[in-house]
């Protein structure tokens, strides 16, 4: 009776297609013996029709695949995948947090039963982050509800915190969720991990598909450690030529976005390639796949390599061996980067793809500037900004606020010796230069939060900031204006009270 | 032997919308000894969305042009007032960030979302609320939307509180990827696209409109023009259902242990 885990069965049923809309698919069936009479009541429509391929020369049909095809292809144990199909896929790690959790716990005890047991307790990893240090009640209960239920399942990864006056009471806290997976081992090449945040494509640097998903499909695979996912076809971005030493990956996904738009990579995996990328550490890639999502993307990917598995090492073991897409493999659209060429950039209000030169905004004055978040407030990001701050050697114009994405970059910040400056650290640096003292480490302001959030923008003010997304109301205030930058920017902006070129203090 | 059976929708970037439907042996799933396959019925929230809604009174001061009163709807039509908004409506306009301390799996918690649907539009571009000062829910049961509906956060809370506001459908040029398969999961609205772009732009907050799924057309009553919609597929029958637990139970998907 015992069947070991196989691939799921699928009933498709052809549905005749209005003549303007053709399909350009055809779609995969397996076929399982294990098939109930339910499924033939069942409606299901074609999924889209794979594009055609020539068979292999040695006689057996094989056809390229990307690194997030094969991804996939391993989680939902075929050997074979192609955009387009869709398949139950095994999820390696799920993640929640304060903002999303509540709502998953509720929505899985609801299905599967008050004393449901999560599938696999050492696969969720829940990581309170959002709304920690607030007075609001209900975000206190809510990583309330996230300790009960940990208790309950007996969760083996759950970054707990007690005491909101003071974090470093707090030894298992972490802080944002996904600079702490990737700090805490969590993330490895080759595997699906999934969270209840849109940054959850953050993870993808590492070689793995990650991507985010709602309270309702994360309830399900609470329960199933299954999801459905249509394989989405690639986009390749070759990144190639030296760094500038005034950029930054942030100024290289700017770019990116401003070129395709806020939609440009709907529903695609977004691969990012080329030698400037091999250049980057593990963090400045994390900037890059943090904003895929800006874009409308799925996933991204970065190949894994020498950098990575350093990166790895102390923190965790391979489960996979790291995959790469084959060399014949058809992207569905390829960008080529000179680097070299590419200049500051920020994304002017109110979207991530309205971009400009940084130095084509000199005039637009600004209230304030915050360092922080997923994508902006990593110990790379830190030791970036204190660098503008010790070339400059000045002090700030107007309010800088800096946020440590997690517990570790916090200490980071405080105890690292910044290259350059005899032994200073990114904390001293930041007090010459008349910075707020770097705050609790939590998503803080970057999506507004309770009232009371540190730095919240409770006033209309122009604020240059190293998160990632500036619609209306992002940070607080909904006439408030947000220019997304690289740490460089941020940090030259704060020394000018305009919106600067780094290149101002670097050169 | 128990069948528990999914029916999942996931978006797709083109018109066709696939589904796929699942058999899962329950051993998969069951692992023995941690996972119990009871099903308890859902707890009636107060709002549940179903297609069978009757509609909204006319609830605008100023008289519609085309003097159009609701009719009691076939299953598959939703008709009045729409509301009007633009491209990249992201989910911190649909519901702003502040809010997400509420959690959509309490009731009290679920119904409060919905005063606060849109919420997080600028008043300078959007002059006319979504949901009146103190009101619970919307007058507009239709929203008309250009690309890109919903970009942004992961949040589920945003197609809940337009679910709960009472929405029945945004026709919309497209959506990003994550709000789309939460509306479907959670069944809250219909999802719905244009098969032309820019239909916002002829549109105006207020217009009276009438959706219907099975022809698949949104007729402007006020402006007299009429527009093709693409088919939702079988997201439809999720969504009537309730999302995709509960299109899994209402279909006899999931059949509960004592018959395993």
């Amino acid at each position: 009776m015992a069947s070991p885990i196989m691939a799921p069965s699928f009933s498709i049923f052809g549905r005749k297609m209005e003549s303007g809309l053709m399909s350009r698919f055809i779609p995969s069936i397996s076929a399982h013996g294990c098939r109930k009479q339910a499924l033939n009541r069942v409606l299901a429509v074609m999924a889209p029709t794979q594009p055609q391929r020539s068979p292999a020369t040695t006689g057996s049909v094989k056809h390229a695949m990307s690194m997030t095809e094969k991804i996939l292809a391993r989680a939902s144990e075929r050997t074979q995948l192609a955009p387009g199909e869709n398949v139950w896929v095994n999820v390696d790690v799920l993640m929640t947090h304060d903002v999303c959790g509540p709502g998953t716990i509720g929505i899985f005890k609801r299905e599967f039963g008050q004393n449901a047991k999560v599938w696999d307790r050492e696969k969720i990893v829940i990581i309170p982050d959002h709304y920690i240090f607030t007075s609001d009640e209900r975000a206190n209960r809510n990583v309330d509800i996230l300790r009960d239920f940990c208790t309950e399942q007996n969760i083996k990864y759950y970054y707990d915190i007690k005491d909101l006056g003071n974090f470093r009471a707090n030894p298992d806290y972490k802080g944002v969720c996904h600079i702490a997976l990737a700090q805490e081992g969590h993330c490895r090449p080759s595997e699906v991990l999934l969270g209840t945040d849109s940054h959850t494509c953050n993870a993808g640097a590492f070689g793995q598909f990650a991507t985010g998903i709602g309270n309702t499909d994360a309830g399900f695979v609470m329960g199933t450690g299954k999801i459905l996912l249509k394989v989405p076809p690639t986009m390749r971005f070759i990144l190639d030529g030296e760094m500038p030493k005034y950029l930054l990956a942030k100024d290289l996904i700017l770019q990116i976005i401003g070129e395709i738009t806020v939609a440009g990579a709907t529903y695609k995996s977004m691969e990012f390639v080329g030698s400037t990328v091999e250049s980057l550490n593990m963090e400045e890639r994390m900037t890059l796949c943090n904003m895929v999502v800006e874009a409308g993307g799925k996933n991204g990917v970065v190949p894994v390599d020498k950098t990575t598995l350093k990166y790895l090492e102390d923190k965790t073991t391979l489960t996979s061996e790291p995959v790469y897409s084959d060399d014949g493999f058809r992207f569905i659209q390829e960008y080529k980067f000179d680097v070299s060429k590419l200049e500051p950039l920020v994304a002017k209000p109110h979207s991530p793809d309205n971009r400009a030169l940084a130095r084509e905004c000199k005039d637009v004055k600004i209230d304030r500037v915050y360092i922080g978040s997923c994508t902006g407030g990593k110990t790379e990001d830190f030791l970036a900004a204190a660098k503008v701050f010790l070339a400059s050697g000045k002090k700030v114009k107007v309010p800088t606020f800096l946020v440590p994405a997690t517990q570790k970059v916090w200490m980071d910040v405080y105890s690292l010796p910044v290259p350059g400056s005899g032994g200073k650290t990114c904390s001293q640096i930041f007090e010459e230069a008349g910075c707020e003292v770097p705050a609790s480490p939590s998503c803080a302001a970057c999506l507004g939060g309770p009232r009371d959030t540190y730095a919240r923008m409770n006033e209309p003010q122009v604020c240059v900031s190293t998160t990632n997304r500036n619609f209306p109301g992002r940070m607080g205030h909904k006439e408030g204006q947000v220019y997304l930058a690289s740490p460089y920017t941020a940090a030259a902006s704060a020394l000018t009270g305009y919106v600067t070129d780094p290149r101002e203090f670097l050169l | 032997m128990v069948i528990i059976v999914v029916s999942v929708v996931v978006p797709s970037p083109w018109s066709n919308i696939a589904i796929i439907v699942l058999s899962l042996p329950a051993t998969i799933l069951s692992l023995s000894s941690t996972f119990n396959l009871r099903f308890p019925s859902r707890p009636s929230f107060p709002k549940c969305p179903s297609f069978s809604r009757s509609p909204p009174e006319p609830l605008l001061s100023t008289a519609p042009r085309a003097a159009v009163t609701p009719s009691s709807p076939s299953p598959t039509t939703f008709h009045g007032p729409c509301y009007v908004i633009g491209d990249n409506i992201d989910t911190d306009q649909i519901i702003p960030a502040e809010h997400l301390t509420l959690v959509p799996s309490k009731p009290d918690e679920y119904q409060k979302l919905g005063s606060l649907a849109l919420c997080g539009l600028p008043s300078s571009a959007y002059p006319v609320p979504f949901v009146l000062s103190g009101a619970a829910s919307t007058p507009f049961p239709i929203v008309i939307a250009g690309a890109n509906f919903g970009c942004g956060s992961s949040r589920e809370h945003a197609p809940v509180a337009l679910g709960v506001a009472g929405v029945w459908a945004v026709v919309a040029e497209y959506y990003a990827r994550i709000f789309f398969r939460n509306s479907v999961s959670t069944g809250e609205m219909f999802p719905l696209e244009s098969e032309e772009t820019v239909i916002w732009k002829e549109c105006t907050t207020g217009d009276i409109v009438t959706v219907d799924l099975d022809e698949r057309w949104l007729t402007n009553h006020t402006t007299g023009k009429e527009y093709r919609l693409k088919p939702i597929g079988d997201a439809g029958p999720v969504i009537e259902a309730g999302g995709i637990f509960a299109y899994a139970r209402k279909t006899g998907m999931i059949a509960s242990a004592s018959t395993a």
